[in-house]
Parts: structure tokens; C-alpha cells; sequence
């Protein structure tokens, strides 16, 4: 009984699904916001990576959301799951202590490399902090011995929050909206161009490789509840 | 193009199947990963390449480590599937 | 050619949307219910980006010089984006209070939990619990579960 019910109810959902897609016209959407974006956006940020300007010029407030839901969503998982002592877990062995010193310079400038290339290229502060959050993850997982440093991590998360707001708030401080690029943008294309952007976007991945690599070291703790 | 797109969206969709399917979960967790590389790649089809990067490090990479952390810590993360040994009921 | 195309990648965003609910509504295991959550946000933003998808167009980054073709719509990537990175947030989040239900219960099984659960809400309360929510009097045999085929 409940399978046919849980059945219908899917049959409904794809029914309605299908019927909303099917009203667009697919390849062809109405772009009443996009075009106006594409156009403005060499004059108005001067970023050539049109999604970076999106989510940091034009929605930045957003951005500043979701990085607090972020944090918000790591700090309650760290209060949940509790600082359990770090019991010895067994020694990650010699490929993986091997492999760990090995990626660990590689994973680092590469995560670099996306968060400071973000206005320029695919990539930005978040694929960028997810990359330097394993670099950083990636030794603990290999040396289980090594005590993580949170308080190191707090830091730089506090700090870039603090930069991403106060760069926010100059904009401010000058007369314009929140979180309007501040800064000449260069010439588009260069390495330093867009304004205020790139900064932003460091805070962005710093913040979040912070975050992220202390959520994944509480997560790899053990507890001595269960094993 | 139509092809590949084919190739593609089969093997997401077989692998989200296997999601729901498989009874080892670490087995499962992996094909969740397998989904999202899958879903990146339609988004490099799509001219997205910011989201594509994004679900190719984040939903494919962070995402299953973070249940694969989630399931050693639940005790569960096995490779062997014995008579019940994959089965979480208890 | 476009329409067949677009007509592929549709039925791949509504297939997960719909595998991907139909796990959560179906499993009984909170960490299975966890994937299928992550399998339907994946088709949600498929859905979103393929919403803004331009088939005569490249990708939304300006080359230094001159302004070329057409591009797709860059609004409905920029949620994506966001979207994907509050996923993954929501995701360690429900994992966690998974681990702690885990280390409460002992059991992953919703059901079994929810019984547990309320058995402890009775006992701390002093309650003595319905007798008939689960079992029937008499020699009546419980009906068959159903559903929970998989799990």
C-alpha cells in the first residue's frame, strides 16, 4: 500500500516536472537579466569571468549568505559531534604518508592558483577552498598522530570573514551600495583587474578551506563511544 | 555530441540507481561520487564551466569524503559484503 | 538535433529529481536517505542550469578585445553555485546529527530509531505508552511490513 502510494506520488512529481519543462524552450531562455549582465559587466566590473562578477559584484550579498550558512552549518556540526579526544588511530602506512608529502605543495598551488585566477577563469574562492582544505586534510589523514591545529584554523577564518565584510563596508563608507567593487578595474583580462574582486574572492577561499578542513578533521576524529 | 550526451546521462542515471540499490554503503557513497562527476561533465556540455568545476570538486570530491569520514565514524565503512555484513539494519 | 539534445539532458535532470526523492521517500536508512538527498539537489541544479542553457552560445567569459558571440545565461550558473556549496554545508550537517543518532540509538533505521526514541520520551516522562499503536491484541498476526523492500 505504501509502495503504491510512494509510486503515484512520484509518477505525480515527474508528471509535474515534465510539464513545467516542457513549456520552455530549450536553447532559447528569455535572458531578460543576462544579456543586460553580459553587456555591463567589462564597463561596470571589469571581471572576464562573467559568473565571478554575478556572484561577487552584482550578488554579493549573497555570497556574504551563503558563507554564513557555511559557517553556520560547520560550527553546528563541530557542536554536534563535540570535541572528542583524538585516540591514536593505526598509522596511514607508507604510500600514503609517501603520497601525502608529495601532493601536499602540488594541492596547495593549485588551490592557490584557482582562488587567485577566479576572476579571470573557471574556478574561484570556493572550488579554490575546497582544494586547500584537502591539502590540508590530506597529511592529517596520512599521520593520525598529528594533533590538528583549530585554533590556527579559527583564525584565518574569523580574519577573512572580518575582510570579506570590511571590504563590504568600505564601499559603504565611500557612499556606494554594500560590497561595490571598490578600486579601479585594470584592463580587462590581467591578472590584476576587477577592482576589489580578487581580494573577495581570497577572503571567500581562505574562509572556506578554513572551514572546511575543520569540519572534515572533526568528522575524521573518532569517538569513544562508538568505533 | 548527442552521443557522448547519451553515454553520459546513462551512466548518471544507472549510477544514481545503484545509489539506492547497492547494500554496502561505502559502495554506495561511491556511486553518489560517480553521479556527480557525471552531472559535471553534462555541465561542461552545457557551456557551464564555473559549475562544472564547482560539482566536480565539490559534490564528487569534498562531498564523498565527507560520507565516507561520516560512515568509518559510523562504523560501517566496509568493502566486504558477508551474509548481513552490508546490511545496516541494526 | 538541439531538441533531441535538450531532450536527453531533461530527462536526466527529472530522472534524478525523481531517483533521488523516490530513495528519500522509500529507504529506511538515514544515510541512504542522506545520498538520495544529494542525488536530487544534483538534479535541481541541472534542472537550473539547462533553464539558462543558449544552444548558439559559448561559455559566459569575455576574452580580452572584442565582444563576441552570444553567451548562455550567466544568473541561473551563479545560483548553481551557490547552491552546490550550501549543499554540501546541509549535507555535513545532516551527516552529523546522523552520527549522533547513531550514537544514541545504535541504529540507522528510521523506524527503529523513532520507536527508541519515544520509548525514551515515555520513560522520562513517566508515561506508560499506548499499547495498541503497533501491535494488535489478540491472536491476530501483524500484517506484513510493507515497503522497505531494499533496505
Amino acid at each position: 500500500m505504501r509502495n503504491i502510494a510512494t509510486l503515484l506520488f512520484l509518477g505525480g512529481l515527474a508528471f509535474l516536472l515534465i510539464v513545467i519543462t516542457g513549456s520552455l524552450d530549450f536553447g532559447a531562455p528569455p535572458m531578460r537579466i543576462g544579456t543586460q549582465i553580459q553587456a555591463a559587466t567589462a564597463g561596470d566590473v571589469g571581471t572576464a569571468n562573467i559568473v565571478t562578477a554575478v556572484v561577487l559584484g552584482y550578488r554579493g550579498l549573497d555570497t556574504l549568505g551563503e558563507l554564513s550558512i557555511l559557517f553556520a552549518a560547520a560550527t553546528a556540526g563541530g557542536l554536534v559531534l563535540g570535541s572528542a579526544a583524538a585516540r591514536a588511530r593505526p598509522d596511514g602506512g607508507f604510500i600514503l604518508r609517501a603520497g601525502a608529502d608529495l601532493m601536499f605543495p602540488l594541492l596547495l598551488i593549485a588551490g592557490l592558483y584557482i582562488v587567485i585566477h577566479g576572476h579571470l577563469t573557471p574556478g574561484g574562492g570556493f572550488q579554490g577552498g575546497v582544494i586547500l582544505a584537502a591539502a590540508f586534510f590530506l597529511p592529517l589523514l596520512a599521520r593520525p598522530g598529528t594533533t590538528p591545529g583549530h585554533r590556527w584554523l579559527m583564525w584565518i577564518e574569523g580574519l577573512s570573514g572580518a575582510t570579506f565584510i570590511v571590504i563590504g563596508l568600505l564601499a559603504l563608507y565611500r557612499g556606494d551600495a554594500f560590497l561595490t567593487p571598490l578600486f579601479d578595474h585594470g584592463t580587462l583580462g590581467e591578472l590584476v583587474s576587477g577592482g576589489s574582486l580578487p581580494l573577495l574572492y581570497l577572503a571567500v577561499g581562505l574562509k572556506v578551506g578554513a572551514e572546511l578542513a575543520g569540519l572534515l578533521m572533526r568528522l575524521a576524529q573518532d569517538d569513544e563511544v562508538t568505533s | 555530441m548527442i552521443w557522448l550526451a547519451l553515454v553520459v546521462v546513462a551512466l548518471t542515471l544507472g549510477a544514481a540507481v545503484a545509489v539506492l540499490l547497492l547494500d554496502n554503503l561505502l559502495a554506495a557513497t561511491a556511486a553518489a561520487s560517480a553521479v556527480s562527476l557525471g552531472v559535471a561533465v553534462i555541465f561542461v556540455l552545457l557551456h557551464a564551466p564555473d559549475v562544472a568545476m564547482t560539482e566536480a570538486v565539490v559534490g564528487a570530491g569534498l562531498s564523498g569524503l565527507i560520507l565516507a569520514l561520516a560512515l568509518r565514524r559510523l562504523g560501517l565503512a566496509r568493502l566486504d559484503v558477508g551474509p548481513g555484513g552490508g546490511r545496516n539494519d541494526a | 538535433m538541439t531538441t533531441q539534445i535538450g531532450l536527453v539532458f531533461f530527462i536526466a535532470a527529472i530522472g534524478l529529481c525523481v531517483i533521488g526523492i523516490g530513495g528519500i521517500v522509500l529507504s529506511r536508512n538515514l544515510f541512504r536517505m542522506v545520498l538520495a538527498l544529494a542525488i536530487a539537489e544534483a538534479g535541481a541544479n541541472l534542472l537550473l542550469v539547462l533553464a539558462g542553457y543558449r544552444w548558439d552560445a559559448v561559455a559566459p567569459i569575455l576574452s580580452a578585445g572584442q565582444m563576441p558571440a552570444p553567451m548562455v545565461d550567466p544568473v541561473p550558473q551563479a545560483m548553481v553555485l551557490t547552491a552546490i556549496v550550501i549543499g554540501v554545508g546541509v549535507q555535513a550537517l545532516a551527516l552529523t546529527l546522523v552520527v549522533r543518532v547513531k550514537q544514541r540509538y545504535g541504529t540507522l533505521d528510521m523506524q527503529l530509531a523513532r520507536e527508541r526514541m519515544n520509548a525514551e520520551i515515555d520513560a522520562t516522562a513517566d508515561v506508560t505508552p499506548p499499547r495498541s499503536q503497533e501491535r494488535p491484541r489478540g491472536e491476530r498476526p501483524l500484517p506484513a511490513p510493507a515497503g522497505g523492500a531494499h533496505d
